[in-house]
């Protein structure tokens, strides 16, 4: 297999294999190690094979095409740059699960650590193999996120929690800023193509959008990164277990801030803005940092600052803009990552075996632990910047270029007196660090006894402390080939002569290097006693970076409070009155913009007839809106009124079908609201007091009067002037020529809904089933309200006469008050039912078709109910609603699904004619067996909305003695 | 019959809106049904207005679009048609419910201060 497509493997193992830890039993400590670190160890092996790709700035890219039209693709991209991180990412990786095996205790779910660890690992991973800009902010935000899991890992102590909270929403408002500037960088270049965005230099340059984007995307770094003023997060995350620490802080996580800056540091850096910028920040984030590591007590305190400081090292390196600054930056991000991870580790041993991390506590544990502190003291010396290790010579690299000149600004001048300085104290932290801790008198008062630390725990500080030293001795012949691939792979024909050497004679950054030592050693001796009584960090302990982010988030969700009240509410009015009134002034822009005019098309002569209808219809119309509250009944009834205008107006435009199927809907929605009448209160008028409305609910009332007119006569405007313009040419031209050559059928309204939109009409009827089981459902479980319960007033009074008269029984006047219609209603059914299929079959050719045959169907079988009552049509007839929508929805799905059997797509439809003897030719198309199914559901639909509506009022468990109690039959609609 | 048909389309609309702003389950649900004319009747004369030109074409024949109704509002407002049964139906359920569980047929499930 390419090598190429070997780096998405290494990729997606990480997410696969968390995956798999996610499941494992939370006591598969050992499982989950091997795992990880398995993963770890093939990505690793990976990385090394496809080095030799690399040197002399090779590229290797797998791309796979995701949304290849808005230039986005699934691209994997590994250069020397990327080799590098990866290399550290997957290495250190492997390192820290051998380290957790150990350091995790068999109480905790280490599984569930594993896995996020795998995610976050694979997310770092897929930030540095980004091929495309838009990917790279994906896995930025991945990175933030699995942070912020593992940070808060012990999530049972409010200090994980917190720390975990406070890191996620830093850097994960950092990157939305970082994914903004991307878009825009994305805009200039017009590609999110790393490649191609790395040679936009000039463009991206000299846009005027360079400042947004810089500022956006350094926003983005600096909080991933901890820089002043946003490093507050940092030590708050040091809550997090010691193996999250040694690899967040060392190889990744802070480290993804500073892959971006160096990512595109060949296009944004240069100019005056990114000096200022990043190498003030950078600046004062080294002083800041080393400043506040001195007075920490907390081992892993001191470690966080120190880290902070470190990273404003290479952040002020990268600012300088200078391609030797540059390599001087890469250089000391490999070697701070390994001496910082060995460092991470040893804390993480003293703890376990001290079980304090107090510096203040802490002494004389070299006699207890020496290999452990033997160690630490080399990891130490290197962060110190001590001869012969990496630490030192990345910093001299550091020192020489804060001689070199950069902007001749007072900055330059000020530059190698805080290098000397920020040096001074990183060597006075570093030997507090382990002067304190291992030396002096033997601990005493200590929660553990301490002793040394088992030897798997030790093995992976030996390695990468191993690896400073090295580094440190032999540079040229271990980092000099890999550093070299990395650096060019950022600075291409920039590259600038550079040696990496521990000797380059007695210099002016050696002198400073010396100054630094001695300094801080001295610094050590003059204060130790002092430092140990500290508190806080003299004058920036005052500045308190979680404060202001506790109060900044106050401010926010106070903020969000309140537009919440303002503009929330529960209330259905309230949110309807916004909409309509939404829609009114959405409506009424194009108006204002472009003024009124009705069209040109000369009017069609109206007709008297037409007019009267119209008149009743608005009539009926505004009746119903005026009755609906006090008379329901009359409400509905003019309500009916309405639709029967609309009916009519369907059939004079010629639209037979809507007319047929709004009569018949009209038929089955009127008694759909009778059933519903029943149920609802008895509606007394208002009694104001002073018998009179008061003024608010006068003017709410004019006031929705008002939106509700002008909603009309919007309406009504925008449908006038739509009628008199010319009809554009649609795709109903091509509807009416291919309705009989290709759909079979004549009525084109019918063809287009069983044939050419058949899909559409499937989801339909789709619809129409879930929307009948759900009010099923629902009735299953009414409650109806108490005052609803008892037997309407009519029924009582019937009942009443009926006993007060000797010679008749109980009920013998319900029984007989519809007599007549009753067996009008009767004899209709098998008339209705054939009525109905002749619909149904003649729907291809003419106004019908399964909607109205349907609808026509179930007000057969409604009459019936109508006629003898529900308990009688039950014994009768077997009523099976949910099979009629089962079968309707098969049908109509399998007629379908059939045309793949002869190789086209869904729902394709055939047709033909067959002469049947004595009927004659009968259209038979496929698409007549889906109005099947649709007439099947229809039906169904229909019969079993009404029908769990009807059954309420025999259910109720309130069976008076006055009632005949019929045992009901087991039906399938009623939830009886 | 243009201006006629658009007051109608302007009336139901008016009357149903109004009784969209009203406080009682049963008085939306008439709204609704009355909004609901109204939209299926401006769909259709977005196909404007034709009389007796329904779209049933010749068999077989070459057919000419400009003699029949525009198809297309027609088969959009069918299948609407059948399908603001169905949501109909679903409210007055679900108002039926909220009234058996809150007592009340006001729309927000509680009677408000001042406002019948």
């Amino acid at each position: 297999m390419a090598v190429d497509r070997l780096l998405l493997i290494a990729l997606i193992l990480p997410f696969a294999g968390s995956i798999v830890a996610g499941f494992l039993p939370a006591g598969a400590r050992n499982a989950a190690a091997l795992l990880a670190g398995t993963i770890a160890l093939i990505g690793t092996a990976i990385l090394i094979a496809a080095y030799p790709a690399l040197p002399g700035g090779g590229i290797l890219r797998y791309d796979i095409e995701w949304l290849p039209s808005l230039g986005l693709n699934l691209s994997v991209r590994l250069d020397g740059l990327s080799w590098l991180f990866g290399f550290l990412i997957l290495a250190i990786g492997a390192l820290v699960v051998l380290y957790a095996r150990y350091y995790m205790s068999a109480e905790d779910p280490v599984p569930r650590f594993f896995s996020f660890f795998l995610a976050f690992m694979g997310s770092m991973l897929g930030l540095v193999l980004s091929g495309n800009l838009v990917q790279m902010a994906f896995f930025w935000e991945l990175t933030s996120l699995f942070s912020f899991l593992l940070i808060g890992y012990w999530h049972q102590n409010q200090s994980a929690r917190d720390g975990a909270r406070i890191a996620l929403i830093t850097t994960g408002a950092g990157g939305v800023c970082l994914l903004l500037g991307i878009l825009i960088i994305g805009r200039i270049v017009g590609s999110y193509d790393i490649d191609r965005i790395l040679a936009s230099e000039n463009l991206i340059r000299s846009s005027g959008l360079y400042m947004p984007a810089l500022l956006l995307i350094l926003i983005g770094a600096f909080t991933k990164s901890a820089q002043v003023p946003f490093h507050f997060w940092l030590p708050h995350a040091m809550a997090a277990p010691t193996p999250v620490s040694a690899y967040l802080h060392s190889a990744t996580m802070v480290k993804a801030g500073i892959f971006v800056l160096m990512r595109l540091w060949p296009v944004l850096a240069g100019t005056d803005e990114w000096y200022f910028i990043v190498s003030s920040t950078g600046l004062a984030t080294l002083l800041v940092g080393a400043w506040a590591a001195i007075f920490q007590q907390d081992l892993k305190g001191l470690l966080a600052y120190s880290t902070i400081s470190h990273l404003g090292l290479i952040t002020l390196l990268l600012g300088l803009g200078s391609p030797l600054a540059a390599v001087a930056a890469i250089f000391h991000t490999v070697n701070h990552a390994t001496f910082k991870a060995s460092l991470f580790m040893a804390t993480g041993i003293i703890d376990h075996e001290t079980g304090t991390r107090d510096l203040r506590r802490l002494s004389g544990l070299y006699r207890y632990m020496p290999i452990t502190a033997t160690l630490a003291m080399v990891a130490a010396a290197a962060m110190a910047g001590v001869p012969l290790l990496n630490g030192f010579l990345s910093k001299e690299m550091f020192l020489a270029e804060a001689l070199a000149e950069h902007s001749g600004t007072f900055v330059d001048q000020l530059l190698p007196v805080i290098a000397t300085l920020a040096s001074a104290f990183a060597v006075l932290y570093s030997i507090r660090f382990i002067h304190q801790t291992f030396f002096g008198p033997p601990p005493v008062d200590l929660p553990r006894q301490p002793e040394e630390a088992p030897l798997w725990m030790r093995v992976p500080i030996e390695v990468l402390v191993l690896a400073c030293l090295v580094i440190g001795i032999v540079p040229a012949l271990t980092i000099g080939p890999f550093l070299a691939t990395a650096v060019q792979s950022v600075l291409g024909d920039r590259t600038p002569v550079y040696s990496l050497a521990i000797w380059h004679g007695f210099n002016a950054p050696m002198l400073m290097s010396l100054t630094a030592l001695v300094a801080g050693t001295v610094l050590y001796l003059l204060f130790r006693d002092r430092l140990n009584a500290m508190k806080r960090s003299p004058v920036i302990g005052r500045l308190k970076g979680r404060k202001t982010f506790e109060a900044v988030l106050a401010v926010i969700v106070a903020g969000a409070r309140w537009l919440e009240a303002l503009f929330g509410t529960r209330r259905l009015q309230p949110q309807l009155r916004v909409l309509v009134c939404l829609a009114l002034i959405a409506g009424l822009l194009p108006f204002v913009r472009f003024d009124y005019r009705p069209g040109p098309l000369p009017v069609t002569l109206l007709d008297p007839s037409f007019a009267v209808v119209w008149l009743l219809g608005a009539a009926c119309a505004i009746g119903a809106a005026w009755q609906a509250k006090y008379h329901r009944l009359a409400a509905l009834i003019l309500t009916s009124g309405a639709g029967l205008a609309t009916c009519i107006s369907f059939i004079w435009l010629s639209a037979p079908d809507l007319g047929v199927t709004q009569l018949l809907v009209e038929i089955v929605t009127t008694v759909l609201l009778l059933l519903g009448l029943r149920w609802l209160p008895k509606r007394v008028p208002d009694h104001w007091p002073e018998a009179r409305v008061p003024v608010q609910v006068g003017l709410r009332r004019s006031t929705d009067l008002l939106v509700a007119v002008a909603a009309g006569l919007g309406m009504a405007l925008v449908s006038y002037a739509v009628m008199t313009r010319p009809l554009p040419h649609s795709i109903s031209r091509y509807f009416m020529e291919h309705a009989y050559f290709e759909g079979g059928g004549t009525n084109v309204v019918n063809v287009i809904l069983v044939d050419f939109r058949g899909f559409d009409t499937l989801g339909e009827i789709t619809v129409l089933g879930i929307v009948a089981l759900t009010v099923f459902a629902l009735l299953r479980r009414f409650r109806p309200a108490a005052e609803s319960v008892a037997s309407p007033v009519q029924q009582r009074e019937q009942t009443a006469s009926d006993h007060a008269s000797p010679d008749r029984a109980v009920g013998d006047t319900v029984a007989d008050y519809m007599l007549a219609p009753k067996v009008i209603m009767e004899w209709l059914f098998p008339v209705i039912i054939v009525f109905s299929l002749y619909l149904l079959l003649r729907g291809h050719d003419s106004p019908g078709g399964g909607f109205g045959a349907g609808i026509v169907m179930s007000i057969a079988i409604l009459i019936q109910y109508m006629a003898r009552g529900t308990r009688q049509v039950e014994l009768l007839l077997s009523i099976r609603p949910l099979r009629w929508i089962g079968a309707g929805l098969l049908c109509a799905a399998l007629t379908g699904a059939g045309a793949s059997l002869f190789g086209y797509p869904f729902l394709t439809s055939f047709f033909s004619y067959i002469a049947v003897p004595g009927v004659g030719t009968v259209p038979a198309a496929s698409a007549v067996l889906f109005d099947f199914g649709v007439f099947g559901l229809v039906v169904g639909a229909t019969v079993l909305i009404l029908i769990a509506l009807a059954h309420q009022s025999i259910r109720i468990p309130r069976a008076p003695a006055d009632e005949p109690k019929a045992s009901l039959p087991a039906s399938e609609g009623g939830a009886a | 019959m243009e201006i006629v048909l658009a007051l109608g389309i302007g009336i139901f609309t008016a009357s149903g809106i109004w009784l969209l702003f009203r406080p009682r389950t049963f008085q939306v649900i008439i709204g609704l049904c009355l909004l609901s004319y109204a939209v299926n009747l401006f769909i259709l004369a977005m196909g404007r207005l034709r009389m007796d030109a329904p779209p049933i074409i010749e068999r077989g024949v070459a057919v000419d679009p400009s003699q029949y109704a525009d198809p297309l509002p027609q088969a959009l407002v069918l299948t609407a048609i059948v399908i603001s049964f169905a949501t109909t139906a679903l409210l007055l359920v679900v108002l039926l419910a909220s009234r058996g569980q809150t007592g009340t047929d006001h729309v927000d499930g509680e009677e408000k201060d001042g406002e019948p």
